[in-house]
């Protein structure tokens, strides 16, 4: 089979796919959801097409990078069918989150910085939901605002996810006295910088155009000194380096991140220097965050086909260093 | 003068910029407040000058049919569709249930959403084709990268359950980003720091001048 | 303001009256505002017959304020240490605190201006709505209260006599950045230094930069098969120092493509840098002699979203397949979609960035990376000018004093000496 057949037979393949998916969910059909045993023959089936692309590779034909995408796309897609789930382990940057959120009051305020757009909601919204879950279990009054402008469109969905649930039902949460959203302001770190001295000056009105005044959660609540925690949600610029290099260095303000898997590694420089109280990175973040809160939520639902990839792109790299080793010492050889 | 003047606002309010972070008494404390509601402002306006200069190329691409002329026929209709939904919506265009909040939710947001995806994938096939133990060093981010890359979701810790507590790749996972990767991570912000501050400097004295047109 | 609900009865207030009267005649030195607040409970209740004593919790002690230090006036800082009563469970729920002005020398009514839930260690309140020059008084009042379902069945309070006047006012120096401005006084110190031993003729030694050196081949490479050069200047606007690195180095690289008659495409993702880098190209095509080749579409506005602007140029980069490509400034998650596209159409990348979380991307795809303070050292390396080169030099001065500076700190700190690590923090 020529290689335009293939790439045509597999975007067909993936094109019925989806379609099939598609069309059982609006004719209102149950998930597909694997038998362990289909589960472990689809699992069986990659390990050995995996074997069988090593063995291609020693013989010294080596794979191209659509095969890698191939695999990439059945390792993130396929676990979302299988039944498994995992034993999360607590890594001591969410742990120690969860312990300096456990600390606050009830009654005491937190501030929550939606500073993300769409395409980071997959990583970040997870986060959003169960740690704007635990303030409302806590009895936290919650206050969020958003540095980007989708950031309080996707707060107004996570509220309205966490606010679905029966156990807040019967909390009687409200609008105003509980929780208030302020909206977007652009200005990026001058936002920040602003709030220091003065919420209002920056947010004179909430996300309904309600003015900031008649709003009695927020009517007392001047600056960062009235606040007693603060949360950020972040994907790029304006975020968590910027809360940290203004809201912390110079306000004194007690933050946590939630960071992307990309960005989280640089913020382990202000956990370890103590201008942090703990970060939940990418999706595996906003899984162990999950277990700590005793909610399943999509992170930890995702966890699966996050591992599988892990594995998928492991196993490329050691195929790889193998046709790499292998060439090096028929290289080698042919001096000889 | 041409050159001058840029050089002379360039200096003057760099050193002010620079005596506000050391001075809040007004009118000092209003300073980065007043170039920040006037940079964005001076930002807003040119976005029209870029969307005017971009209808303007996709126009003479296709007027002109020169190569691939068909995309830009598509940047302009995508374009003039996003804001005559938008002008027809009036001042509650993005709130939900409008016309430019379905497009938002079923265009934007999956074309936004795929791009990312991409990542992904072109994670794995950089990984394939970089990750090389070429030498003793490479040998060493390869290795850290297996822990990381393992330590960081569940089943790392399933494969290593047999190892004590506190050796399990998930342990030893937080060890590397912990250590290791924040000492090499503190020293490139270091260096960045220095580099932003020189640069800045150069900007102020004048000595640097290429981004207003160069020359002595 | 202090609390009477509407349904208080005649005996109740005046016992109220005569307890704080008999409060102003006993404690003289009250209203010193470094004085200790003095306990007086107030009876508070709903119906004060059916709220026991026990109920009401004690004052709380040493209250301090002050004008708020090192800051831009409408300011003013409350401290309290927290009532013996705050503890878990405590009859302590939440302080509350109140502010009144005082005009003629006498208080207006007292207004709440902040609450802070109690269960802290250390208590303190910055009051940032106040008028400079204008004085204030303050209370601080330690509050129990029952709530259920939103609604307060009862509230017993206690509250500390009036404190003040304090005005607040404007510093004209902020002592807390005082470590920061002896830093930046030395660095400038050692930039213009070695500037000025630049410009009087010293030969002053910058190391090779694998991805400047690279820029003359990646042209040539270009020029020999005919393609086009693209530059990528990144996703940040003309505020950012990395955008203006990179239109400094646009502007040598320009210069050389036009000398090459090599046609060089400039995709931009603000108008600013469209405008700015305009004009860099320009005054390069001039500069190289030849600006009748300069085009206006050169340099062409995409979008500022990042991820169309990723997609734009990725759409570009596969249909034109550039020989060249480079990506200088700032990038986010986007940078590893750019430079594997590139990569897959055989072109030559030179990447760099000052972005700590995008640089194993850029390492990891493109030919040569410029990491961190090398995309700032380019402009000077590229050009060779004495004065540039000088200030390189400067700052790794800088960077000597920074690493003595670690070392120093790790072997003090491993012997439990704090004090100079502290040098380096913000200043409290």
């Amino acid at each position: 089979m020529s290689t335009k057949a293939k790439e045509i037979l597999t975007l067909a393949l993936i094109v019925v796919f989806c379609l099939v998916f598609y069309i059982r969910k609006v004719s209102g059909g149950e998930g597909i959801i694997f038998s362990p045993l289909v589960s472990w023959l689809v699992i069986a089936a990659m390990i050995i097409s995996l074997l069988w692309v090593l063995v291609l590779t020693i013989k010294g034909r080596l794979i191209s990078r659509r095969v890698v995408f191939v695999y990439v796309g059945i390792a993130l897609a396929l676990p979302l069918f299988m039944p498994f789930s995992q034993k999360i382990p607590i890594s001591p940057e969410v742990q120690a989150l969860y312990d300096s959120v456990k600390t606050l009051k009830p009654g005491s305020k937190v501030l929550i910085s939606f500073d993300y757009d769409p395409p980071s909601a997959p990583e970040l919204q997870p986060m959003a939901e169960s740690f704007i879950r635990l303030c409302f279990e806590r009895d936290l009054k919650v206050i969020i605002m958003g540095l980007w402008p989708q950031g309080p469109q996707q707060a107004n969905m996570a509220l309205e996810k966490v606010l679905s649930d029966d156990k807040m039902k019967a909390k009687n949460l409200k609008y105003g006295e509980d929780y208030v959203n302020l909206g977007f302001q652009t200005g990026n770190e001058f936002v920040i910088q602003r709030m220091g001295t003065s919420f209002e000056s920056m947010f004179p009105t909430d996300y309904r155009g309600t003015s900031y005044d008649s709003l009695p959660l927020v009517r007392n609540v001047k600056n960062f000194s009235n606040i007693e925690y603060s949360f950020n949600l972040s994907a790029g610029f304006p975020g968590s380096v910027e809360w940290v290099q203004i809201a912390v260095d110079r306000y004194g303000v007690q933050l946590g991140l939630g960071n992307t898997a990309v960005q989280a590694p640089q913020m382990y420089t202000y956990l370890n220097a103590g201008q942090v109280t703990g970060i939940l990175g990418g999706m595996n973040g906003g899984a162990e965050f999950e277990s700590l809160c005793h909610y399943k939520g999509k992170a930890t639902k995702y966890m699966l086909s996050q591992s599988f990839s892990h594995m998928i792109v492991i196993a490329f790299i050691i195929i790889g260093n193998v046709a790499y080793f292998l060439s090096g010492r028929k290289s080698a050889l042919k001096k000889k | 003068m041409r050159r001058e003047i840029p050089l002379i606002i360039t200096g003057v309010v760099g050193v002010g910029f620079l005596i506000q972070y050391f001075i809040p008494h007004a009118p000092f404390s209003y300073m980065s407040d007043w170039f920040s509601d006037w940079f964005s402002i001076v930002g807003a306006c040119a976005i029209v000058l870029g969307a005017l200069n971009l209808l303007k190329i996709s126009a003479q691409k296709a007027i002109k049919r020169k190569k691939d002329w068909v995309y830009s026929l598509v940047i302009i209709a995508s374009f003039l569709l996003i804001v005559i939904v938008g002008l027809l919506e009036g001042k509650d265009f993005r709130v939900a249930g409008t016309n430019f909040d379905w497009l938002y939710n079923y265009m934007y947001i999956p074309l936004s959403a795929t791009m990312f995806a991409i990542l992904a994938f072109f994670v794995a096939s950089a990984s394939y084709r970089a990750f090389r133990a070429r030498n003793f060093e490479a040998t060493l981010l390869l290795v850290a990268a297996f822990f990381v890359m393992l330590g960081r979701v569940p089943v790392g810790d399933v494969i290593s359950n047999f190892m004590p507590e506190g050796w399990r790749l998930s342990n030893l996972a937080s060890w590397v980003m912990n250590y290791p990767q924040s000492a090499g991570q503190r020293a490139i912000m270091i260096g960045i720091g220095l580099g932003i501050v020189s640069t800045s400097l150069r900007v102020i004295l004048g000595i640097e001048r290429s981004h207003i047109g160069g020359g002595k | 303001m202090i609390r009477l609900p509407a349904n208080l009865d005649r005996k109740a207030c005046a016992a109220f009256f005569v307890a704080l009267f008999s409060l102003f005649l006993l404690v003289p030195g009250a209203r010193s505002q470094d004085a200790a607040a003095v306990v007086d409970s107030i009876i508070q209740a709903v119906n004060p017959d059916s709220l026991p004593p026990e109920l009401y919790p004690q004052a709380v002690t040493n209250v301090e304020v002050k004008d708020t230090p090192n800051d831009a006036g409408k300011s003013i800082s409350i401290s309290w240490e927290k009532s013996v009563d705050d503890y878990e469970n405590g009859k302590v729920k939440v302080y509350r605190i109140y502010r009144s002005e005082i005009v003629d020398g006498q208080p207006s009514e007292y207004k709440e201006v902040g609450d802070i839930p109690a269960g802290l260690d250390e208590y303190s309140f910055q009051d940032g709505n106040t008028v400079d020059g204008l004085e204030y008084s303050y209370k601080v009042m330690a509050v129990n209260y029952l709530r259920e379902n939103n609604i307060t069945a009862w509230e017993a309070v206690s509250v500390t006599v009036p404190l003040g006047p304090i005005k607040s006012s404007a510093q004209w120096f902020d002592w807390r950045r005082i470590n920061a401005f002896i830093g930046v006084i030395l660095l400038s110190f050692f930039i213009v230094y070695y500037i000025q031993q630049a410009k009087s003729g010293k030969d002053l030694f910058i190391r090779k930069i694998a991805g400047m050196e690279a820029v003359d081949e990646a042209v040539g490479r270009a020029t020999e098969m005919g393609k086009k050069i693209f530059y990528v200047p990144g996703l940040s606007d003309m505020d950012n120092m990395q955008t203006i690195a990179s239109i400094n180095i646009l502007g040598r690289v320009a210069e050389l493509s036009a000398t090459y008659e090599t046609y060089i495409d400039v995709p931009v993702c603000r108008s600013m840098v469209m405008i700015t880098a305009k004009e860099v190209v320009k005054e390069a095509y001039s500069k190289a002699g030849r600006p009748d080749a300069f085009q206006e579409d050169q340099v062409h506005y995409l979008t500022d979203d990042q991820f169309g602007y990723a997609a734009g140029i990725d759409g570009m980069v596969v249909r034109e397949k550039p020989a060249t490509i480079f990506y200088m400034g700032t990038f986010y998650a986007e940078s590893l979609i750019l430079a594997e596209t590139g990569n897959s159409i055989g072109a030559i990348q030179i990447a760099g960035t000052a972005m700590p979380s995008q640089l194993p991307f850029f390492v990891a795809a493109c030919d040569y990376t410029l990491i961190g303070e090398e995309l700032f050292a380019a402009s000077a390396y590229l050009s060779k000018e004495p004065k540039l080169i000088g200030s390189v030099k400067g700052q790794d001065v800088g960077k000597g004093i920074m690493l003595a500076a670690i070392v120093i700190g790790i072997i003090l700190e491993t012997f439990n000496i704090w004090h100079f690590s502290r040098i380096f923090s913000v200043i409290d």
